[in-house]
This record gives structure tokens, sequence and C-alpha cells, in this order.
């Protein structure tokens, strides 16, 4: 399979699915039972989130085997790295907040480049640490925004947090700067994948999949708000409706929302059963969240079991004689027991 | 060998573009230079593993035997169940790539199967096709694909060309650690009866004989004797060498390369100098004479029994704690595994230093201390007497070996010991050091001189480091503290970088030291004249 078809059906199934909408919508009765959606995709991401998460914390964790990325603790003359080598769960708990927040790891991104005749360099390379962190904090920022359309009064810290993310409205209306940052985010991430060769070659549909609907989803939730300008008090009369488990549609909220909302139930029902996993997942990475304390605190793994070895006694017996004759020490000797 | 010998200049001219074919398609060429020749029945046999038979890779015909497919599955889905990592890591990749050119084998092949990422897919693949719903349905759309014995050759040849150095999982944004996809892929392999000779030759020997190199213990003693005359050449003492020697405070165990081979053999030197001087109550034990654990590279359960003769040797002999040499993956196990696998050593106390008193409470539970922290504590209260100048014509640089550095974070010890006992000290670029250090390229079983190409490729950026601190500084000496770097730099080292030799940190220690009542040192540990000696004339410095 080339890599111009991982990249062609994906495009074309996110394409459907913006028409699917449109298409359907058409049939004014239908957009109750449209309505249905949201609660599938609400259930699927909750279920499937669950049951993925205990697949994992259901295998054990036999050996504890951290990557240690500073000095360990031994001697107080040694200044140990509390983190990158933590010894207490403190120094874990560190860890994995600069990991979930700051993508630690990723910032040590460097790149190997043979410049010239055996001669290779390291470069910093943080575009992807920087693409990475821009996508995902601007993500979460819109998530928190969203929060508006679901309470009323809107609860203060997201009134507060659209404000300044809305600055940018003084020129142009409508657009947050989370929507610009996110979109030049994806598209890197989304061209990163497709220009550079070996990044192309291990790119599997899924990772363009992955990206073509978040950017389907931003992009038709950035449309709807400042280009086809839905009716956002309706909308939120539909939301508190639909979180209230009594959902009743208002009329006239305009079909670009619709497209906006089955696009996002798409990608939250689909994200337990994709790589987006990763997101929980690094919490319970054994590389990142166990302590560098195996010498000191005995792990016990709950399967072991007893391997056939090869005694001493065995050992002696195979090289008695050998062993008397160079004078070395015997359980039993047997010239002295005869 | 490789059948047309490279010069160095032709193997560094890697071409990194990947083919145009799609990964999924490409077939193993089994190409002289690059692969690991299959296990001898003889020692497959000894150590009772499944499927036992001769074969060999090149072999259109594997041999494999006839229900191959459901015992690789039914291995699959056992360790689906055992290993958390496992089941995490091939869950969560998003192929974002960073890895990729973190392995010393892609930057030293180009091939892009050893990007970590793409070598962790070749497993994944099979994991979507028969444990995702998206894999069954998907299929082939969804990265999946069905078992067949060209996907074994892949494995076989792929998860050997991984030398399980963990570099890429500290760049990982999730810590995904191709060290475990690599070590449970060669499970598999091992379930079909599909393993190398220089894993299993080793363990099967380090299974009899307790040692890798299969030295019986008559042999052990004489090779120690010898050791003890080259002190006495040297510096005219006469150490003492206790082998199996109960009720000795501390059991002493150390790679068996370290007395066999060179260079390994100057750092054994400077250990028995080093007990000498300090007068310590210890053992060498025949029985558990290997440090170095041949079965890490295989399964756990072959390192698991491996490992076992430590504690039943020390146990036997009524020592009250372990101390272990200069190893790599020997650490990776008694740092990582030891306790876990034979534990818990309730026989044994808590080590303290019988010199400084220091209580090594880093070691409580395992009751195995390193010897560079044992050493390093030693030096820092000031109980050695060491003399710089000896070591004056070596320009050092030091490589952290990968297991002691990413599975210990042993980083400060090693070198404050040499700072203590050299002159002339230069580190190598911060990009290849410490947890970002580079393998030898020979690590994990790929050490054999039919994978000599790839040795060498894959010990290519660790060599171009050391260029660069040769050209900069004039470093003439490459300091380590594992085995199998002290076995394989000396041929990489001359292949890109002539003229840098490859010395354990304890070797420079016995230079250094200065014992009571030696005489007038002439010559190193290598028996090469000191610095002082051929600039003054004869003349030492200062004793």
């Amino acid at each position: 399979m080339n890599s111009a078809v991982k990249i062609l059906y994906p495009l074309a199934l996110v394409i459907a699915l913006v028409l699917l909408p449109l298409v359907t919508l058409a049939v004014p009765a239908s957009q109750i039972v449209f309505m249905v959606i949201p609660y599938l995709a609400a259930a699927a991401f909750i279920f499937g989130f669950i049951y993925r998460i205990i697949r994992w914390a259901n295998a054990p964790v036999p050996f504890n085997i951290p990557t240690t990325c500073g000095q360990e603790k031994s001697f107080d003359w040694i200044h140990d790295d509390k983190v990158e080598s933590p010894r207490s769960y403190w120094g874990v708990a560190w860890r994995m907040l600069l990991e979930t927040f700051f993508f630690r790891s990723l910032f040590r991104n460097s790149s190997a480049e043979l410049v010239g005749p055996q001669r290779l360099v390291y470069g910093g390379s943080r575009w992807l640490w920087l693409g990475g962190l821009a996508f995902h904090w601007s993500l979460l920022v819109i998530l928190f925004r969203h929060l508006r359309f679901f309470t009323e009064p809107v609860f203060p810290p997201v009134l507060f947090i659209s404000d300044i993310d809305g600055v940018l409205q003084l020129a142009l209306p409508a657009l947050f700067i989370t929507d610009f940052v996110i979109l030049i985010a994806l598209t890197y991430l989304f061209f990163r994948r497709v220009v550079l060769a070996q990044i192309k070659y291990i790119s599997l549909a899924a990772d363009y999949l992955a990206l073509l609907l978040l950017l389907g989803v931003i992009i038709s939730g950035v449309l709807m708000r400042s280009v086809f300008k839905v009716d956002l008090v309706a909308v939120k009369e539909l939301a508190v409706s639909m979180i209230s488990f009594s959902p009743s549609v208002p009329d006239g909220i305009g079909l670009p929302f619709y497209i906006h909302l089955f696009l996002a139930c798409i990608l939250i029902g689909y994200f337990p059963f994709s790589k987006m996993m990763h997101a929980p997942g690094i919490l319970l990475s054994p590389t990142r969240n166990l302590k560098n304390d195996s010498r000191v605190s005995r792990r016990v793994n709950p399967w072991s079991r007893p391997v056939r070895v090869h005694t001493y006694a065995e050992y002696e017996d195979e090289f008695r004689e050998p062993m008397k004759k160079a004078g070395l020490p015997l359980e039993i000797d047997k010239a002295a027991t005869e | 060998m490789a059948d047309k010998k490279l010069k160095p200049e032709e193997m560094a001219n890697i071409d990194y573009r990947p083919p145009q074919k799609d990964w999924m398609d490409a077939e193993v060429e089994f190409r002289r230079g690059s692969y690991c020749y299959s296990a001898p029945l003889k020692n497959q046999e000894m150590l009772q593993l499944p499927n036992p038979r001769q074969w060999n890779p090149q072999d259109a015909d594997w041999k494999l035997p006839p229900d191959w497919k459901q015992i690789i599955l039914d291995g699959m889905k056992d360790r689906l169940d055992k290993y958390r990592s496992w089941r995490l890591f091939l869950d969560i990749c998003v192929r974002c790539g960073a890895c990729a050119d973190k392995c010393h084998y892609f930057i030293g092949s180009g091939d892009p199967k050893n990007m970590p990422v793409l070598r962790a897919e070749l497993i994944r693949s099979v994991y979507r096709r028969y444990f995702t719903a998206g894999g069954k349905i998907f299929g082939r759309l969804a990265g999946a694909r069905p078992l067949d014995e060209k996907i074994i050759k892949e494995w076989y040849y792929y998860f050997y060309q991984c030398s399980e150095c963990r570099r890429c999982s500290v760049f990982c944004p999730y810590g995904i650690d191709t060290c475990e996809i690599t070590m449970l892929g060669r499970e598999l392999l091992n379930l079909v009866g599909c393993s190398t000779e220089w894993v299993v030759t080793p363990a099967s020997n380090s299974f009899r004989t307790g040692n890798h190199l299969g030295i019986p213990p008559h042999a052990f003693k004489q090779s120690l004797e010898f050791a003890q005359d080259e002190v006495f050449g040297i510096t005219g003492i006469k150490v003492d060498v206790p082998i199996n020697k109960k009720g000795a405070e501390i059991l002493f165990v150390t790679p068996s390369a370290d007395y066999f081979a060179q260079p390994h053999w100057f750092t054994l030197l400077g250990y028995l100098m080093l007990f000498h001087k300090i007068g310590l109550d210890y053992t060498f034990s025949t029985f558990a004479s290997e440090g170095g654990n041949f079965g890490l590279f295989h399964s756990a359960d072959l390192a698991k029994s491996l490992n076992a003769k430590i504690y039943e040797e020390a146990k036997r002999l009524k020592v009250k704690w372990v101390l272990g040499g200069e190893c790599g993956h020997m650490w990776r196990v008694l740092h990582q595994y030891m306790d876990t696998f034979n534990g818990p050593a309730s026989f044994l106390e808590q080590p303290v230093s019988p010199v400084t008193g220091t209580k090594f409470d880093n070691a409580k539970s395992t009751k195995m201390v390193h010897i560079c922290e044992f050493t390093a504590d030693l030096i820092y209260n000031g109980k050695l007497k060491l003399d710089p100048a000896r070591n004056d014509r070596w320009k050092v640089t030091f490589h952290d070996s990968c297991n002691p550095a990413r599975s210990m974070g042993l980083f400060e010890e090693p070198r404050y010991i040499i700072k203590n006992t050299c002159n002339h000290f230069y580190e190598m670029p911060e990009n290849t050091i410490r947890e970002r250090t580079f393998c030898c390229g020979s690590g994990a079983g790929l050490g054999p001189d039919e994978n000599m190409e790839m040795r060498l490729r894959g010990g290519f950026p660790r060599a171009n480091a050391v260029r660069y601190v040769r050209e900069k500084h004039g470093v003439n000496l490459l300091a380590c503290i594992c085995a199998i770097d002290k076995a394989s730099f000396p041929p990489l080292l001359e292949y890109w970088v002539p003229g840098v030799e490859t010395a354990g940190v304890h070797e420079l220690l016995g230079n250094a030291l200065v014992m009571q009542g030696e005489k007038e040192r002439e010559t190193d540990l290598r028996g090469e004249p000191l610095a002082g000696e051929e600039e003054n004339g004869g003349k030492q410095a200062s004793v």
C-alpha cells in the first residue's frame, strides 16, 4: 500500500463524514434522531476509555524498569537528580507532571545529521516539541472554553480564559488565539508526515485520520462562528438540554453546527480505540512512573515461577576431581569420606 | 565478515532515504556481516530450549515447528497479560518519529527498520491483526498484517540488530522502551526455536560452568594466579586472591572476560591491587564466576536461572554482601531484576564498607554494590593514596555504558574515580554522554564476528564522538565500565578512530594506586613504561 492511499482513504472518510449531515439533515425531522449520536459518542468514549485503562492496569508490571535520565541517589556528596532518576514518589510526580504538561522527553529531542564524510552532528530539534505542545495546549483551552455552552451562569474561570484567548477579537472578530495556533500546529503536524520522507514511511492511515478528523472539527468550528454565524444562543439551549438528558432541538441553529457536532462526536467515539489513547497511556508508562529504587526495596513479580537452575551441588559433582587437584575447597570431599 | 571489506569512508556513506516500497512488503536479505548465526543444537538441548534443531538463517526453510503460528500467537497473548509495558507500548505509539535518529543502528546503517518505531511496528502490525478489533476488520489499512514466515525472519534479523540500549526510550514522549519490545520479541523467537549462537552458547556455558567462556574451576584459579604474578611483577607485592573462601565478608562477582580477555585483564589487576591495598576480606567464586548474564539477551526465565547462582553462592559461602565488577547489562540485571528474580536476600546484611564505614543505603535490599560506588566512597574518604601522574600518558575520555547509565543512573561515580586518577580527562559532546550515551554497537548479544559490519555501523555514532575529542584534545584512551565495551571498542576504534585505546576505570585506578611496600613502578599495568619514565629518563614523578 503506498502512502498516497494511506492519506486518501482517511481524507475521503472525513469528507464523507462532512457530507453525511448535509444530506441527512435536509429532512427536518431527522434532526431529533441525529441527537442520539452525541449520546452514543459519549458512551463509546466513557466505556471505551475505562475498558482500555482496565486492560492496561490489569497487566502487571513484573520488574522495576524506569529509564534513568539522571544521577542515581547514592552518597550525600553526589548530587542526585530527584526528577529524572526519582527515588521518591514526589520525584515521580514531578517527572510525570513535566512529561504530561510540558513533554519533557520530547523537549530533549535532537537530530543527528551526517554533514560530511564521517562527521555526525547533533542539532537541537524542538519543532516537533513546539508543534505538539502548541496543539495540545490549544486543544485544552478550546475544550475548556466550550464549557460555557453547558452551564448557566458560566463558570467565571471559563469566561476569564475565553476573554484572554479572545483579545485578538478586537481586530479579528470571532477568532480566538487558540484557533490560529491549533490550525497552524495541526497543519505542521500533518505536513511533516507528508514531507519528511522517514516520517511518511512510518505513518499509517490512522495517523492521517486522527489529524484530518481534528482539522475537520476545528475548521468546521471556526467556520460556523466566523463565516456562517450560527445562532450560539440556540446552540447553548441545545447543549444544556442534552446534558440534562432532555434533548430539545431549537429551530434555526444552522447546518454548519451539525457538521461540527457530528465530526466532534466521531472523534470522541473513536478516541478510545485509537492511538489518541496515548493521553492516559503516558501515566501508566513503567519507564517513567516508577522509582529508581530497585536495590532499595524489592519488587515482587506476581507471576514469578521457579525456573530450572544448575545448583552448586550439581556443579561440584561435575568438577570435584579437578577442583580437588587445584586445591579448591569442596563441600563433599569424596576421598576424605571414603 | 563482510564479503567485501568496506573502507570507513565507504561505510560512512549512508543513505537515509527510505525505499519506495512500503515497509510491510519488504523482505529480509541475510547479508553477510549483518546477522548472527543460529544456536548450535547441543547448546539448545543443554538449556532445554523449545523446538531445538539445527538450521541456518540463510536457508529458505527454517524448519519451524508445524504449529509455529499458534505458538507465536499464544506466546504474544501470554506476554500481553504478563507485561503492562508490552501491552501499553504496542498500543500507544503515535509514530511521531522522535526516536528515529536516536538509534545507533539506524544512524549507522540508514535501514528504516532500524528506526525504533519501525522495529516495534514489525511486531505491532501482527498484534493489531490478531489482538485488536480495528486490525481484524480493516487489516492492512489499519496497519495490520497476517503472520507469515517472512515476518519471523524479519524479527530474527531486526531484533538482533537492537542492542537493548534504551537510548530511544529517553527521547520517546511516552517512554516507550524498544528494549522491552526486543526482549519479548526474542522470547517469541525462542519459542519457535530461533535463537542465536552468540547468546545461547555463552548462556549454556554459564549454566554449566558458571561463566560464559566455559572456564572450569581449576583454569579459573590458574588464571587468577597469573594475575597475581603479574601484579607482583609490576608492584613487587604478592596480593592474596581468595577463591571459594567460606566466611569471607564480601563475595566479588565480575564478568568472566576480566580474567581471560584483554584489555579487561588490566582492570582485573586493578581490582586485585585495590583489594590488597585496603585489606578487603573477600572471595572470588568459581561457581558464580560470571557477572554478565547472557540469559537477559534471550528470555526472562534464562536470565533468572543464570542470575540465581550469585545469591546461591553468597548463601553457601556465608558472606555478608556482594560486590560487583565493571559491566553493563550485568548491572541492568543486578540493579533492576536480581532482587525480583531471586530475592529476597534475607541471609545477607546491608552492605557497609569495611574501610570507611559507609552504609550503602541505595543497596540495602539487593545487597549488591557497584565497584565504582565502592571505590568512589574510598577515595572521597581519603582512604587511597593516588598518583594521577602515572596515567599521564593517557588523555582520557569516558564512555557511559548504556545500562549503568539508563538503567541505574551511575554517572558521577566513575567520573569521580577518573578525575582522581588521571590528570587529563575530556568529556565527549553532551549529546553522546550520560543518559544520551551511544552503545558500542555490540551489546545485547550482537557481538559475534560474523556480525562485524553491523557492529561497526552501530558503533559509528560513538566512534564519531571519540573522533571529535581525539581531534580536539588528542584523546588516546576511552575509559568505560562494561565488559562488552572492552571487547568491542578495540576493533571499533581501530576501524573508525585509530590511535585510541580502551581501558576499564579500575585499570586507571590500579595505575595510580600507591601501595605500601611497593617497588618503584616502572611500567603501568599494560607493561608500558610510565610517561614520566620516558620523559625524565627513569626519574619517576612522585610516590
